[in-house]
């Protein structure tokens, strides 16, 4: 078990959020008797009081980059990315898991970035699409979505792109019908499909490394 | 979304102590149904126990089947070899929900425990008597395309939306339920229930119970199993009628079969009466419609989802003719 893991279990035992409150370095800090800002907090006085005590820690990878952070637990990684670190290639489309423009990598695997509390990505690697150029020199998927205008407006393209890399590795890009499939959790609202399959056909025909 | 302690665990005993001490704490597996009603504000708990770091993701062979364990991920669930060898019925259904990105992060359990995607369920402002019980059922006589033609009650028609789940009916898995009291194993055709008067209860996991696994028995109905889910767009929707098929047939008669459909109930539907007209009979289109016929008894629509009455019988007949590979 990690420390860290361990260091929460710690926090389950005691019995409620208002004791993770009291062991919290941070309430110290605040110098407020902890029962006077709950109080405030529960009585909707001071959100962002409430806010600052109810922060946990955040180690995690993000392109490479080590972060040490503290967050509010109800902080989506889609968040955390775009407002805190201002890596704003990671797109908003419905937050809620509809259409795949929030898609990002945690240790290897595409998901919903949308969906995904910040503080489940403890100890993991996020990668975005700022992750994925080496360099100057682009992706073999970004420059194949370029090659094969895989977009008009490009808002789903980070997501699309994202996507596609992990649709290659988890090898379902065979065919176009099998493209198609695999690449439904990602809407084009411009209705750019039938480049994005090209595209992704010519990288998987490339058999460049993704 | 509401605020909320986050909270981690990584044993079994640990998890239901936390939910045993808080009494608005929910367990998080993948987040993906959870998270989604908290942003919508249906569900709003003061504690979430992060449950990913609990040994439960395995997928293992017994001596009498497969074990899987509530923590494994639709992705790996749908891939994996042993799966794809007996179940492949499961595969296929798990293949057919959601997306790539929301399968990689969306759990056997939390498949199970999804709530309806009825819209009366998730807009604040509409009735719905299983958010709010005594608010009355906006979709009685309201936008009711996607509900319930069969078990439904004057409180609730809502539909439970789980491909994955319609598979386990069908294939007669047994749900591992651990809680305060120790362990229990309930069939997975009672895991979830009709709405009746207390529609808020989609199903009968006690408040504080954790699933383990998921137990599927070995059968001999691997070679002829199908799928077959019917929506408004060809990937990425919920199912208007699903249906999952499978078959034993040996010389063009069918020994055995296993029959359930999804988007037809408030729980995943076993047509046991159709799996008796179809056993023993040759594997004939005929044979299917008559089956099909039989799972249609008491079934009623209400105005919008008048076209399941069709679609429901068809999808039936469908699936099994490619299940028993007579296209
Ligand atoms: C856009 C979209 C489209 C979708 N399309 C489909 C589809 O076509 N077909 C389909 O079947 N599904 C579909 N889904 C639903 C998806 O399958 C579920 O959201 C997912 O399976 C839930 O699993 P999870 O691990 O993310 O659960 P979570 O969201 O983590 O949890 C859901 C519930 O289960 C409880 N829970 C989780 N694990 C356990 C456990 N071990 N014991 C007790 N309680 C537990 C949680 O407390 C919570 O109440 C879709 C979802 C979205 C967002
Ligand atoms: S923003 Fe995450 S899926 Fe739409
Ligand atoms: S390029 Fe505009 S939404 Fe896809």
């Amino acid at each position: 078990m990690s420390d860290q893991l361990k260091n929460a279990e710690e926090y389950t035992s005691g019995t409620s959020r208002r004791s993770f409150l009291k062991q919290s370095s941070l309430i110290t800090a605040i110098a407020l008797a902890p029962n006077a800002v709950v109080k405030a907090a529960e009585e909707g006085l001071d959100e962002k009081i409430a806010a600052a005590i109810e922060q946990m820690p955040l180690n995690v990878t993000i392109n490479g980059v080590k972060q040490n952070l503290k967050i509010e637990p109800r902080v989506t990684l889609l968040d955390l990315l775009r407002e805190r670190l201002q890596l704003t290639g990671t797109k908003k489309g419905c937050d809620h898991g509809q259409c795949g423009a929030c898609t990002v990598h945690i240790d290897g695997q595409r998901v919903n970035s949308c969906l995904t509390l910040a503080v489940t990505t403890e100890g993991k690697q996020v990668t975005t699409i700022e992750g994925l150029a080496h360099g100057e020199e682009l992706h073999p998927m970004q420059q194949a979505f370029l090659d094969h205008d895989g977009f008009q407006c490009g808002y789903c393209t980070p997501g699309q792109i994202m996507s596609a890399v992990c649709c290659i590795r988890e090898g379902h890009a065979d065919s176009p019908e099998e493209i198609r499939e695999y690449m439904s959790g990602n809407i084009c609202r411009c209705g750019a499909y039938s480049n994005i399959v090209d595209a992704i056909m010519d990288v998987k025909q490339g058999g460049k490394k993704v | 979304m509401n605020q909320f302690t986050y909270t981690r665990v990584s044993t079994k005993d640990t998890a239901i102590a936390a939910l045993a001490k808080d009494k608005t704490a929910m367990f998080l597996a993948g987040g993906t149904n959870l998270i989604d009603l908290m942003k919508s504000g249906v569900t709003s708990p003061e504690r979430l126990v992060d449950i990913n770091a609990l040994p439960l993701a395995t997928i293992e062979e017994t001596k009498t089947g497969l074990r899987i364990g509530a923590l494994a991920k639709n992705s790996v669930v749908a891939e994996d070899k042993l799966i794809l060898k007996h179940f492949p019925l499961l595969s296929q259904a798990l293949s057919a929900g959601a997306s790539p990105q929301l399968r990689n992060m969306a759990t056997v359990g939390g498949n199970m425990m999804q709530r309806t995607r009825c819209h009366y369920f998730y807009d604040l402002a509409l009735p719905c008597n299983k958010r709010q019980p005594g608010r009355g059922c906006g979709a009685l006589g309201g936008f009711n395309r996607m509900h319930a033609i069969f078990g439904t009650s004057e409180l609730c028609i809502a539909v439970h939306p789980s491909d994955m789940c319609v598979a386990l009916t069908a294939l007669d898995a047994t749900v591992l339920i651990a809680g305060p009291k120790g362990e229990r194993t309930i069939p997975f055709g009672e895991f979830h229930r009709l709405p009746g008067t207390t529609p808020e209860k989609d199903n009968t996991l006690q408040r504080g119970e954790l699933i383990m696994a998921v137990d599927i028995p070995f059968n001999k109905l691997a070679d002829h199993a199908h799928y077959l889910k019917v929506r408004d767009r060809a990937s990425y929707a919920f199912a208007l009628v699903s249906v999952g098929a499978a078959l034993d047939i040996s010389g063009g008669n069918i020994r055995e079969a296993r029959l359930a459909m999804g988007g037809v109930a408030h729980k995943p539907w076993r047509l046991t009466e159709a799996e008796a007209v179809l056993k023993g009979q040759p594997a004939t289109e005929d044979t299917f419609r008559k089956a099909a016929e039989a799972a249609m008894k008491g079934a009623r629509s209400f105005g919008g989802n008048d076209f399941k009455l069709t679609l429901a019988p068809n999808t039936i007949v469908e699936a099994l003719k490619t299940a028993s590979g007579r296209v």
